[in-house]
């Protein structure tokens, strides 16, 4: 089931799979943006991740923790009683919510700890907003019995207590980050200040398909397993690709996961960026509908900022989506409109979240959610012939305190 | 000859390195800062280096965050920042202004307008904290039109097979961070530097000027003893800090405990003799 990144259907001359080009550029988007201090680092996970991209032997040992240790391949769920009751094409869920540890992050974190391990890195640094990828870290941390540091925005460590409580019970310490909102935006400041300063031993596992090149394409070819997947079990279940492919957006890891294999197939593909309170208010975290390009830890794409660039917070009340830009490549797929990005609001992520409960018994994470709501609105307008596949990235009983919360519930 | 050369050249005829002082743009407010602006030729700078507010300062440690976030919310702007060179100018056409920031709001400005606006109000250098050599055409040519030296940082983990591609796009002087890490958290000995320096004056004939944990007078001489100039930064900014009211506004000393600093700093600066 898992394939080499190289293998799968090649991309032609002409192809959106090509990219990025040597600089790492994404169109205009990307590059490497970091302090001299971190160049020299930077190339030198350039350089181990091209040795790894094709080399077989790294392939058959990632394939294999893959497998029997994160569970792979995760289902892919023909949610029936959500078909039926939104009354148009069929849905199918991807299922990385089942992966271990909840959600796609430990499909990156799993490629990024054993390539830094061929690097010699003896400590390891994340980021964390949701808390999911600083959970998959921390994990694979204690799977090799690495020392692991998660910066984690303060905000954030309030309203995702369970899973700070799972990263300290894996080992990893937790560096709340009180500067600015306290979110995603400011966790990724502190771990690149980290990271500058514990250079020599220091790996930092970055969570998204965002930052300096390669992070973005070595992030999403790690990722690209769900979209690999996805098409070899529904042309198993259904002998064809699928009509459109949904995703949430929110740097953008497990949309380019599953979007990226189907870039050169006649298949729609939706990015579902969080709206928060609506994008025409300024508690929205959609940098494609409200940003413009600017330069963000270390790479250019479209950014939430102020006319003077400076970043404004974001909004969600998703902490995995409260993030004020996105990856790169997801900046690229807007201009040139292969992928389509449309805004959910909070209201209609919440709604999304209890409605996938009770028809097809699934808590989705708030993140995932976002996708789902989407789905609700597409699923009506298209025929019972058609097919929508969509990525639910992760579990939700991480937020169940904030839909409590939001719906009045006191637990 | 730009003025950032002409300094220089004066200063090797003296036989000394360069104090540069740093100030962060409207902190904690306009008057404040274009205050102490124009006051530090007199303490004794010789170049000055003014830091761009900027919400996202992945290289700084929390006193120039914190300087940054006063800044910021005392209006700062790049055009309210070059304004301020304006003002200085008028009565200083000759100590060298250097602008220091990241990248982002440089890019909502549109590099070639801001390139064009900052020689204008008298800039003669550029540090973009974020704008590696790898990346540096998107500003590079921009300032080059204007005359405007952008001067790259080299760091302790630029190795000998990089420092000629880091250095081939530099003018004006070479900023040598001292250590691998943040503005002002540790400070690197002098044997560090005494190593470190040579290995990079291999490869440039610019001025080296040594930024990051210079904190005291004896360190800044120290470090002209080694380089051409010592960069002071977190240390003045701490002074400023600790004169503010509990609401972050200055107070009446203010101005003159930095401009004190400063006067400190030259005179240790002015103490060291080099070989001209």
């Amino acid at each position: 089931m898992n394939q080499h990144f190289s293998s799968g259907i090649a991309g032609g001359q002409n192809s959106l799979r090509n990219y990025p080009d040597d600089r790492g550029r994404f169109g205009q988007f990307g590059g490497r943006f970091v302090a001299e201090t971190l160049m020299p680092v930077i190339r030198e996970v350039e350089r181990a991740y091209l040795e790894i991209k094709d080399d077989a032997e790294f392939h058959a040992e990632l394939d294999g923790y893959l497998k029997n240790y994160v569970g792979r391949p995760s289902a892919l769920w023909y949610a029936e009683r959500l078909t039926e009751h939104l009354g148009g094409a069929k849905i199918y869920l991807k299922r990385e919510d089942l992966n271990h540890t909840g959600a796609h992050k430990i499909n990156s974190c799993m490629g990024q700890i054993l390539l830094a391990r061929r690097m010699g890195k003896t400590r390891i640094i994340a980021e964390t907003g949701a808390g999911q990828h600083g959970v998959a870290t921390a994990t694979v941390c204690a799977l090799f019995g690495l020392p692991c540091v998660i910066y984690m925005g303060a905000t954030d460590v309030e309203r995702q207590k369970p899973n700070v409580f799972r990263m300290k019970l894996l080992g990893a310490e937790v560096r709340p980050v009180e500067a600015g909102a306290g979110t995603l935006k400011d966790a990724m400041n502190e771990a690149l200040r980290d990271w500058v300063t514990n250079v020599h031993d220091t790996y930092y596992l970055i969570g998204t398909a965002a930052g300096p090149h390669p992070f973005p394409a070595m992030v999403r070819d790690f990722q690209c397993v769900i979209g690999n997947e996805a098409k070899a079990q529904l042309m198993e279940a259904e002998g064809r690709l699928p009509d459109v492919a949904i995703a949430c957006v929110g740097g953008g890891s497990n949309a380019i996961g599953l979007f990226h294999p189907f870039l050169d197939e006649a298949v729609k593909l939706i990015g579902v960026e969080a709206g928060g309170h609506g994008i025409d208010t300024d508690k929205t975290a959609a940098s494609l509908a409200r940003g413009k390009p600017g330069v963000l830890h270390g790479n250019l794409t479209y950014l939430l900022q102020n006319d003077d660039g400076q970043i404004q917070e974001a909004h969600s009340i998703s902490a995995g989506l409260d993030y004020p830009g996105l990856g790169p490549e997801h900046s690229f797929l807007f201009e040139n409109g292969r992928v389509e990005y449309v805004p959910i609001n909070d209201d209609e992520a919440l709604e999304a979240f209890q409605l996938l409960c009770r028809v097809e018994g699934i808590i989705p994470a708030l993140e995932s959610a976002h996708a789902l709501a989407h789905v609700t609105k597409l699923a009506p307008t298209l025929g019972r012939d058609q097919i929508i596949l969509v990525n639910l990235s992760g579990r939700g009983d991480k937020d169940i305190f904030t839909v409590a919360a939001h719906t009045g519930v006191t637990l | 000859m730009s003025r950032i050369a002409a300094r220089f050249a004066s200063l090797k005829k003296e036989g000394r390195g360069a104090l540069i002082p740093f100030l962060e743009a409207f902190d904690p407010d306009l008057e404040t800062s274009q205050a102490i602006l124009a006051g530090m030729p007199a303490a004794g700078a010789d170049l000055i280096e003014i830091g761009m507010p900027f919400t996202d300062p992945m290289a700084d440690g929390p006193i120039i965050q914190l300087a940054g976030q006063r800044g910021l919310k005392a209006g700062a702007t790049l055009k309210g920042t070059l304004a301020m060179v304006r003002r200085f100018r008028e009565a200083d056409d000759r100590t060298p202004i250097v602008l220091m920031g990241y990248l982002n709001p440089i890019v909502a400005y549109g590099p070639e307008a801001f390139c064009q606006d900052a020689a204008a109000a008298g800039v003669d250098g550029l540090i973009a904290v974020d704008l590696p050599p790898e990346e540096a055409d998107l500003l590079a040519p921009h300032a080059a039109a204007q005359g405007i030296d952008i001067i790259r940082l080299v760091a302790p983990t630029t190795d000998e097979s990089r420092l000629p591609y880091v250095l081939e796009g530099s003018s004006g002087f070479v900023y040598y961070v001292s250590i691998a890490g943040i503005t002002g958290t540790r400070t690197a000995s002098s044997a560090d530097l005494s190593a470190a320096i040579p290995r990079v004056r291999k490869f440039t004939d610019l001025p080296i000027a040594i930024g990051f944990g210079i904190r005291t007078p004896e360190q800044a001489a120290n470090a002209t003893e080694i380089a051409d100039a010592a960069i002071v930064a977190s240390a003045l900014i701490d002074t400023l800090a600790r004169t503010l009211d509990e609401d972050g506004r200055a107070l009446p000393g203010t101005v003159d405990a930095v401009l004190d600093q400063v006067r400190a700093l030259a005179e240790a600066v002015r103490g060291v003799r080099v070989a001209a």
